[in-house]
């Protein structure tokens, strides 16, 4: 399966899905839709916690995995952008953590597969998708304290370690560590994986997606563009990319950085436009589908897919789109697959 | 894109490539407790700010890495590691740079590794405790994400011989690579830099070993780096500044020469090597290369007599004596802010314009430093310094310049933007340039230092810039410069684009950068020139002719360096000729000559040809470099220049009116079709030695380089219709010479030991057959051929080739092959038509003599073949019915493998 995803991504352009939360809003849910029987006695309110979802309400979950796929997409993320012993903390459900990873897994696995085997010609795959928690480790919370953290490395990698090994469990084909804006959270989730797959003995294609959180073209730890590329490239990575935050233009110059350096995939999902004044987000499919024409044109990407704000109708612009471009060539791609 | 070999690729906010061309890269030492006794007290009492700025000031002063080190006792060396390294992630300007953890013991390193999100380097590890202990480090540090310093030190102790030096760190390497899979670019070894004249007799070799084993470890161990603390060499001498710091200096300049790419090493603690007493030196060195067997001796002795004198003493003041120029360029040099503002003044009196002192004393210097700094005589700490000597006198001057221009806003020459690329830091030159474009009434936007592309880009539109200017030191820049341009066609931009910088060069210029953007693009020499190629790009008058003419200059240096190119990416013959030049044969007619067959010329009248001499190689004969006419006025060779000049028209005046030489020419024209990369003559049966069907065949040879989208493998029988087309094309040919009669002037000329005139006669010839193939020419467009009969080309625009079709000449760039001449000539009877010889070698004789084929076709161009493959020798000399091996001989210096 693995070793077909290299395969595939060096003859077309993988799409990945759009945005989770954006699509569970549409069903505006309550807070005893979060809660469902397993946390109806929780002390603590839930709702809010979509990650809660794919237990408590797994019909929806794998309602919008499968609109995505439908619309095109070869990929989904799992549900679990918050499943990390850290991001649940303010849930107060750290226990959860297991169980969130590995159903989230576990549906869209299904999903993909029920997919796959209506079109057997075009595999439907599953990521992992591993969020950058609520807390950053290279840069302190408190402004009159700046050697402070309110997370160190070895908590982050225990947490990023739990979160990987649940969604492998369920059946992930690929981690993918995202929305990084703090690159050293990124280390710890890279040193994490490399562990887990230590102590399994097997690997998984991981992908990482990075944030540029401004104009000024870094991440919000302060890195340049390629900074950020030199210090993930330790790790044989399937892809590097950067995906939120910015719209799909504003995102352009940073992609070239990464397709100039880069001996791996590279991946883009950008938002829909920048976030309005109702923290909605204005960029219509076919306004998108225009913008990251020129990634294609340009022949940036391997990898193209929607964050913020993005909805299978974007997916299905961008599949549209996507399918009359070739890939971008990598040389000399490492894989961590096929070195076992 | 292409994947990076022997880069080590560093961190922190910003990325730190170490490649071949970046000299030396100075770590920053203060921040290590065990080196500054100042920073252990800071740490012991918890004064962290005052340690940060510390760093801070190590990063000001040049340090490219920041070396951070907590071991000592009385300390919790891996809690103030962490709270250190915490703080500087919160110091951008410090961040800002990779961090090198380092330390003895490995929690201390673990520690750090967990504190830092760029890649840093782990100083250090070795195979000290044993192999499996170096193994699970070397791991760890690979799956944190480093790299790692390795010391030559094993089991058995620390590497004290060159031998050693090289069994451990080859160990080290293949356990690294070979069990760890460690990426060998983030290897750096420490070959142990130890004192030398300690009197000791083991350590007399201790600096040649370090030299040695640095140079084996490059050549052997691929892709690792070298690094050392340097001032561990001059132990010895503790208290003798004079000689520590020459010892630094001398150390580094060997050690840097054999491939240390990096080093420890206190900026305040280093002379300039060329500034180094030469006695002191010489002493020095003999101890360091081990040279002579009394060295130390000599050195000590010789010691205490510059005891005291280290360059921070009052004593030293010495410079101030001299002129004020000098002492510009000695606080450029030395990088002494001390008393620049108040020489620049002096300086600034003594000129009619601040501008001078610019343009004048300051660029000296910073000659010098450059000069320097290329030799490898000057470290980039020291030049750093110096730019800031020269930033601050600059500034100095800069009221004085904005109240001596004329300002009226509304008079400007134009707007330019002014920007040193992404990845770069160097803007002295930058700004230079942008003082005196400004001093020229043109409008200045400077985007200062590391900007990135759309940054530059959105600027230039928002603000409607007339020109755009980059500007870069280091190599990684010209690929930036090259993304720019693309990106400016990617936009649809019209500005013209000027490139400037140390690495940049016109040559790459015009083979990188131009071809990229479809507009004007010049490179700036220096800041003078700046002005010059700015106004005649603004100048609606000059514009165009301007442009044309830099065009067609860079297309010739792209077809000189294409023929030089050694071009690794190569692609079968059959793949090159599917990427022919694909003509539109369907709406073309190829003309038709006036006549078939051959015309000759005999005793040509050289008064006709005068007029279309090329003086510009004539100079060049005489190691004149410069264009003609301009040379002429030249500063450094004009005098010299105008001198030979007024000689040869002297010669040349004699030449035509006493006939001293005679020329001839013969032409041809052949009725012709294209078959692959061969031109297939139609019968020509009035000539009995043409009967061999092989023999009216013209054979050539086509580009086999691996092409760029869009940009065919050029062969000359592209520009002649293929039969399919079913077009009736031709070919010319012809074969010119002034040389006949030479001889017995240039005997003459030997006998009466007059070099001077035999020299001039021989170069005078050689113009004269040019010039008469250049005249054979533009009658055959204009009067024989007649596909151009209107044709007005003043003769400079004929040597720069404006006119349609093409000449090339058997054995040069489109057609190197020589065997081919014996074709054309036989064509052309030339030998009794023109009495032109070819030697066993296919050389023409009389040496002053041109020959070659003509092609009508507008799009017909010359191009260089650069060089070819074997499968295309095989498959030529088989075409031509000869061995491969011949064919090799003949094409030699074209073939792309050795024979």
């Amino acid at each position: 399966m693995t070793n077909n995803l290299y395969q595939i991504a060096q003859e077309r352009i993988l799409i990945l899905d759009g945005a989770m939360g954006t699509m569970i809003q549409r069903y505006q849910l309550q807070e005893e839709d979060f809660r469902g029987n397993v946390f109806k006695d929780h002390a603590f309110p839930l709702k809010g916690n979509n990650d809660l979802l794919s237990i408590t309400r797994p019909d929806i979950i794998k309602e919008i995995h499968r609109q995505y796929f439908e619309a095109g997409a070869d990929i989904v993320e799992t549900n679990t952008f918050s499943g990390t012993t850290i991001a649940q903390a303010d849930y107060h459900l750290e226990d959860a953590v297991y169980d969130i990873n590995f159903q989230s897994a576990k549906i869209a696995r299904e999903v993909a597969d029920e997919i796959t085997a209506k079109e057997p010609h075009k595999p439907r795959f599953v990521a992992g998708a591993i969020g950058p928690t609520n807390r950053t480790c290279s840069i302190s919370p408190d402004v009159n304290d700046p050697g402070f953290r309110a997370v160190t490395f070895d908590q982050l990698v225990t947490a990023y370690y739990d979160q990987a090994k649940a969604l492998i469990d369920g059946g992930v084909d690929i981690l993918l560590i995202e929305t990084i804006f703090d690159t050293l959270n990124a280390k710890a989730a890279l040193f994490a994986v490399q562990s887990l797959f230590e102590d399994i003995g097997k690997e998984y294609p991981v992908s990482i997606s990075g944030t540029i959180t401004d104009a000024s073209g870094r991440t919000l730890s302060g890195q340049t563009t390629e900074a950020f590329l030199i210090s993930v490239s330790h790790v044989p990575l399937f892809s590097v990319g950067l995906n939120c935050a910015l719209g799909a233009k504003e995102l352009l110059p940073y992609l070239q950085i990464l397709a100039k350096e880069a001996p791996f995939f590279v991946s883009a999902y950008p938002n829909a436009g920048l976030p309005n004044a109702f923290g909605g987000y204005d960029e219509t499919p076919e306004q998108m589908a225009e913008a990251t024409k020129e990634y294609l044109e340009l022949g940036l990407i391997n990898i193209l897919g929607g964050c913020c704000g993005t909805t299978p109708e974007h997916i299905k612009c961008f599949a549209e789109v996507a399918k009359n471009y070739k890939p971008r060539k990598v040389v000399g791609q490492l894989s961590m697959v096929d070195s076992q | 894109m292409e994947i990076d070999c022997n880069i080590l690729k560093l961190s922190g906010l910003e990325p730190l490539l170490v490649t071949k061309e970046s000299n030396f890269v100075n770590i920053g030492e203060r921040t290590n407790v065990t080196g500054s006794k100042v920073f252990l007290k800071m740490i012991k009492e918890e004064r962290f700010e005052d340690a940060l700025a510390v760093a801070m000031d190590q990063v000001r002063g040049g340090a490219q890495i920041l070396d951070v080190n907590m071991d000592e006792g009385m300390i919790d060396g891996e809690k103030a590691m962490v709270k250190f390294l915490n703080l500087i992630a919160s110091e951008p300007e410090i961040a800002r740079i990779p961090i090198m953890i380092d330390s003895s013991k490995w929690e201390i390193i673990e520690a750090g590794l967990k504190c830092v999100q760029g890649k840093s380097i782990v100083n250090s590890i070795s195979l000290k405790g044993g192999e499996e202990e170096f193994i699970r480090q070397a791991k760890l540090i690979k799956k944190y994400g480093a790299a790692t310093v390795v010391m030559a030190f094993d089991e058995a102790g620390q590497a004290d011989s060159y031998e050693r030096r090289i069994e451990i760190c080859e160990r080290s390497y293949r356990v690294l690579v070979e069990k760890v899979h460690f990426n060998p670019n983030d290897i750096i070894f420490d070959p142990n830099i130890f004192p030398v004249a300690t009197g000791m007799e083991e350590h007399r070799n201790n600096a040649m070993d370090f030299f040695r084993a640095t140079k084996w470890i490059r050549t052997n161990l691929k892709g690792a780096h070298v690094s050392g603390g340097v001032s561990n060499v001059s132990f010895s001498f503790r208290g003798n500044n004079a000689v520590r710091e020459a010892m630094h200096s001398a150390f580094l300049y060997h050690a840097i020469k054999e491939g240390m790419d990096m080093g420890i090493v206190n900026p305040s603690m280093l002379e300039v090597y060329d500034d180094i007493d030469k006695k002191l030196l010489e002493h020095v060195e003999d101890v360091l290369l081990n040279r002579r067997d009394d060295a130390t001796e000599r050195l000590l002795e010789f010691a205490e007599t510059v005891k005291g004198s280290s360059k921070k003493k009052e004593e030293d003041l010495s410079w101030r004596n001299q002129p004020v120029n000098e002492r510009l360029k000695h606080a450029l040099v030395k990088g002494i802010v001390d008393f620049i503002e108040a020489d620049t003044e002096e300086c600034r009196l003594q000129f009619d314009k601040p501008l001078s002192v610019i343009e004048g004393p300051l660029m000296d210097g910073m000659n010098v430093v450059g000069d320097l700094f290329g030799a490898g005589k000057m470290f980039l700490p020291q030049v750093v310094k110096s730019a800031r000597v020269m930033k601050k006198s600059v500034a100095y001057l800069l009221p004085f310049i904005e109240a001596s221009k004329e300002d009226n806003e509304s008079n400007k020459n134009g707007k330019i933007l002014l920007a040193t690329v992404k990845g770069d830091v160097h803007d002295i030159g930058k700004n230079i340039v942008g003082v005196v474009l400004a001093c020229n009434n043109f409008d200045i936007i400077d985007l200062g230092v590391m900007v990135p592309c759309d940054k530059i880009l959105d600027t230039a539109e928002k603000e409607n810039v007339d020109i755009i200017g980059l500007s870069g030191l280091i190599t990684p820049s010209l690929d930036e410069m090259v993304f720019v341009a693309k990106e400016m066609k990617r936009r649809g931009m019209k500005q013209p684009l000027l490139i400037g910088g140390a690495t940049t060069s016109k040559i790459h210029t015009a083979v990188k950068i131009e071809p990229c953007y479809n507009q004007a693009t010049v490179h700036v020499l220096d800041a003078s020139r700046s002005v010059p190629v700015a106004s005649n790009l603004l100048n609606t008058s000059n514009k165009e002719r301007f442009e044309e003419e830099i065009r067609a200059e860079y297309e010739m240096m792209r077809q000189r360096h294409l023929s030089k190119q050694v071009i690794k990416d190569y692609i079968p013959i059959n793949e090159a000729r599917k990427n022919k030049l694909q003509l539109d044969w369907a709406n073309y007619t190829p003309p038709k000559p006036s006549f078939l067959g051959i015309k000759v010329f005999n005793d040509y009248d050289l008064a006709e040809l005068r007029d279309y001499l090329d003086w510009t190689p004539f100079f060049s004969t005489w190691e004149l470099h410069g264009k003609y006419p301009s040379i002429l006025e030249d500063k450094i060779v004009g005098e010299e220049a105008r001198k030979v000049f007024k000689d040869a028209n002297l010669l040349l005046d004699r030449i035509i009116a006493e006939k001293m030489i005679t020329a001839n020419a013969v032409i041809g024209f052949f009725e012709a079709n294209s078959h692959e990369d061969d031109i297939v003559l139609k019968d020509i049966s009035n000539d009995a030695t043409l009967t061999d069907k092989r023999k009216s065949v013209l054979h050539h040879l086509r580009q086999q380089n691996k092409k760029g989208e869009g940009l065919p493998n050029y062969c000359l029988s592209d520009f002649i219709a293929p039969k399919e087309s079913g077009k009736q094309d031709y070919i010319g040919g012809f074969a010119v010479t002034s040389g006949i009669g030479i001889e017995k002037w240039i005997q003459y000329y030997q006998d009466t030991h007059d070099d001077y005139n035999k020299i001039m006669i021989a170069a005078l010839a050689d113009r004269l057959a040019e010039a008469l193939a250049e005249r054979m020419h533009e009658r055959v467009r204009k009067e024989f051929w007649k596909y151009d009969t209107n044709e007005n080309l003043s003769n400079e625009e004929l040597i720069k080739e404006k006119y349609n079709g093409i000449r090339p000449a058997p054995g040069y760039p489109a057609c190197p092959d020589h065997t081919e001449k014996p074709m054309l000539f036989k064509l052309l009877n030339a030998e009794e038509n023109a009495g032109i010889t070819l030697t066993e070698s296919n050389a023409m004789y009389p040496a002053s003599s041109v020959s070659g084929w003509y092609f009508s076709h507008p799009d017909s161009k010359y191009f260089g073949i650069g060089k070819i493959a074997k499968d295309q020798v095989e498959d030529y000399a088989k075409r031509k019915n000869m061995k491969t091996e011949d064919m090799e001989r003949w094409l030699h210096s074209v073939l792309n493998y050795d024979v």
